[in-house]
């Protein structure tokens, strides 16, 4: 009895010890915290995120069989979204279903095959034009990828409407894509290439903008969101200044269409550019979306099947909206595997993405400047979830070799904006951009690889 | 200065170096990295236009100079694997007849295995510093005969 009490005692000691201990261990952590932050608590928003919304897309990791791959011996840590994402099991499945129990050219046979393709494929328009909120679906036009939307647009409405000392104007920000295809027909007509100028965040001077634009302005094209920094611009307000000149306006959305849910009846813009590959869609499909009023009267740009309404030697009369601008067989599978890739995204929800990422940018920021000697490359107010940065004593291609072997997949380089680099006074970069599938044990893997390849660079 | 070992004696000893380092390729780099750190390279006011090497995604700068008929190069790079790299060919090129330097086929970064780990993709430029190496001896020979 006595020694019972006594186990009593021993145990009700012990564990009011452990618990005070407990208390004790989370009051220190907690204030320590406060002492390390300046503004928010950042780690408590972590945590938060984890509890609240990483079980739900913590699942979304098992949709990628590729996330669990190991690279030199490690886990994938992917952190090179920006160049291009990775394929959900229901994308991949569902080229494979094409091609296994569909696969026939659209538009011409009257067979059970054909037919088939022919109604995946025009559905895959469908859900395009339902995604981006397009009013109609001729005004969808399948292409290769961003790059090929904007040289379509470039070369056909270019080569139609610019006359000399007509301006058109992209930022300091863009991508190669969207500078050399205006920079190629602007010296053709004899027209002349704008630039707004981007400010030390990484943010349009819009001011600049509007000084640019006057009555010899012909064209607007710009990025909605920066591949080099991550800036979101303010592209309503762009095209709303555009068109009081009634200049049409074309958007780059390469880089929003995975973390920003588009509306283009509400942005209003004239034209819209995105490639399917950055969006978990496959390689070689993307959307160029024109209002109709301009595709309508602009030339094709390319020629051949499909894009025809009769051929003869004497004259050729062209097909209407959207084939005119489709020339060939398509990429049927590449289509259905993008219409694909937009349910799934839809099927997440775009809020539930921008929350996360948001959450996971602000870690991932907080983590990386606590490295000695780093330097952020742009820290605009609004922002995805894409960090460049460059740190003293280390090359971007030095730590970007080093870190593969961590299994962390990150870019490193111009990311072919060349001139933006430049405007920060860099050569290179190294870039870290994430997806809605990356966790925020992810960027402490990242975190702790860097700082070992600092160690044996420096 | 002269080397005295033929081109392919340093390319061995080069692939002996790197077989101790077993199969593990961040070790291989380690010390590509540490031949970066130690390696000379060149001063600051040389790190001009035209000494670059074209085609590398970091700065590569490559120099000559002839020390009676042997070419001696000299090189920088602003990042360190690439400057292990540099280290490594001038190790292998330097000091060597142009005669030399264009009739030897070079194998040791094939027997390294560094051409499946080095893709032209990586953009690290090693092909076209042996181009520029080769370019420079062609150009010393040519100079010669006249």
């Amino acid at each position: 009895m006595f020694y019972r009490r006594a186990l009593f005692y021993l145990i009700a000691w012990a564990s009011f010890h452990i618990i005070a201990l407990i208390l004790l261990s989370l009051l220190f952590r907690m204030s320590i915290n406060k002492l390390g932050k300046t503004s928010k608590s950042v780690i408590t928003n972590s945590e938060h995120t984890i509890k609240d919304t990483l079980p739900n897309l913590m699942a979304t990791r098992d949709d990628f069989p590729i996330l669990h791959s190991t690279v030199h011996g490690k886990p994938l840590v992917y952190f090179d979204n920006g160049a291009t994402s990775q394929k959900p099991h229901t994308v991949i499945d569902r080229i494979t279903k094409y091609y296994e129990t569909e696969n026939g050219n659209v538009h011409r046979a009257v067979h059970h095959l054909s037919e088939l393709a022919g109604h995946a494929y025009e559905g895959a328009r469908d859900t395009i034009k339902t995604y981006l909120n397009a009013s109609k679906r001729e005004e969808i036009i399948f292409v290769r990828g961003a790059t090929e939307g904007i040289n379509l647009v470039a070369s056909s409405w270019g080569r139609k409407n610019l006359r000399p000392d007509d301006e058109v104007i992209i930022s300091g920000m863009e991508h190669h894509s969207n500078i050399v295809p205006w920079q190629l027909i602007c010296e053709e007509r004899g027209a002349k290439l704008r630039i707004i100028p981007v400010d030390e965040n990484g943010e349009l001077v819009l001011d600049e903008y509007k000084k640019l634009l006057n009555e010899n302005t012909r064209f607007v094209s710009v990025v909605y969101v920066s591949n080099g920094i991550g800036t979101i611009n303010p592209v309503k307000e762009i095209i709303s200044e555009a068109h009081k000149y009634n200049v049409p306006v074309l958007i780059d959305g390469c880089q929003a269409a995975p973390h920003i849910a588009i509306d283009l009846q509400d942005m209003d813009c004239d034209f819209f550019v995105f490639s399917g590959h950055k969006v978990f869609g496959p390689t070689g499909i993307g959307v160029l979306y024109g209002k109709e009023a301009y595709l309508n009267e602009m030339p094709p740009y390319q020629s051949g099947g499909d894009m025809i309404k009769t051929v003869s030697f004497e004259k050729t009369t062209f097909n209407d909206l959207p084939y005119k601008f489709e020339a060939g067989t398509p990429d049927i599978s590449g289509a259905i595997g993008l219409a694909t890739a937009l349910n799934y995204v839809s099927g997440i929800g775009h809020a539930n993405i921008a929350h996360h990422e948001k959450n996971l940018l602000v870690y991932l920021t907080d983590k990386l400047k606590a490295i000695p000697g780093m330097r952020i490359l742009g820290e605009a107010k609004n922002k995805i979830c894409l960090v460049s940065f460059v740190i003293e004593g280390a090359h971007p291609l030095d730590i970007g070799t080093m870190l593969d072997f961590e299994g962390v997949a990150i870019r490193t380089g111009n990311h072919c904006t060349q001139p933006l680099m430049e405007s920060f006074g860099v050569s290179a970069s190294c870039r870290v951009s994430l997806a809605f599938y990356n966790t925020i044990e992810e960027i402490d893997v990242f975190i702790e690889a860097l700082n070992k390849v600092l160690r044996l660079l420096k | 200065m002269t080397n005295n070992k033929s081109i392919a004696e340093t390319e061995d000893e080069i692939v002996d170096d790197f077989e101790l380092l077993g199969e593990d390729w961040s070790e291989k780099y380690n010390h590509i990295i540490t031949l970066g750190k130690t390696s000379p390279g060149l001063p600051e006011n040389l790190h001009i236009e035209e000494n670059k090497v074209r085609g590398c995604q970091s700065n590569v700068w490559l120099v000559t100079h002839t020390e009676g008929d042997r070419i001696i190069f000299e090189g920088d790079s602003d990042a360190l694997i690439v400057k292990g790299l540099v280290a490594l060919l001038i190790k292998v090129l330097s000091g060597h007849t142009p005669d030399e330097i264009l009739d030897t086929p070079l194998t040791f970064i094939e027997r390294i295995g560094l051409q499946n780990n080095l893709s032209p993709t990586r953009n690290n430029g090693l092909a076209a510093m042996i181009k520029q190496m080769r370019f420079y001896a062609l150009a010393y020979k040519a100079k010669a005969k006249l």
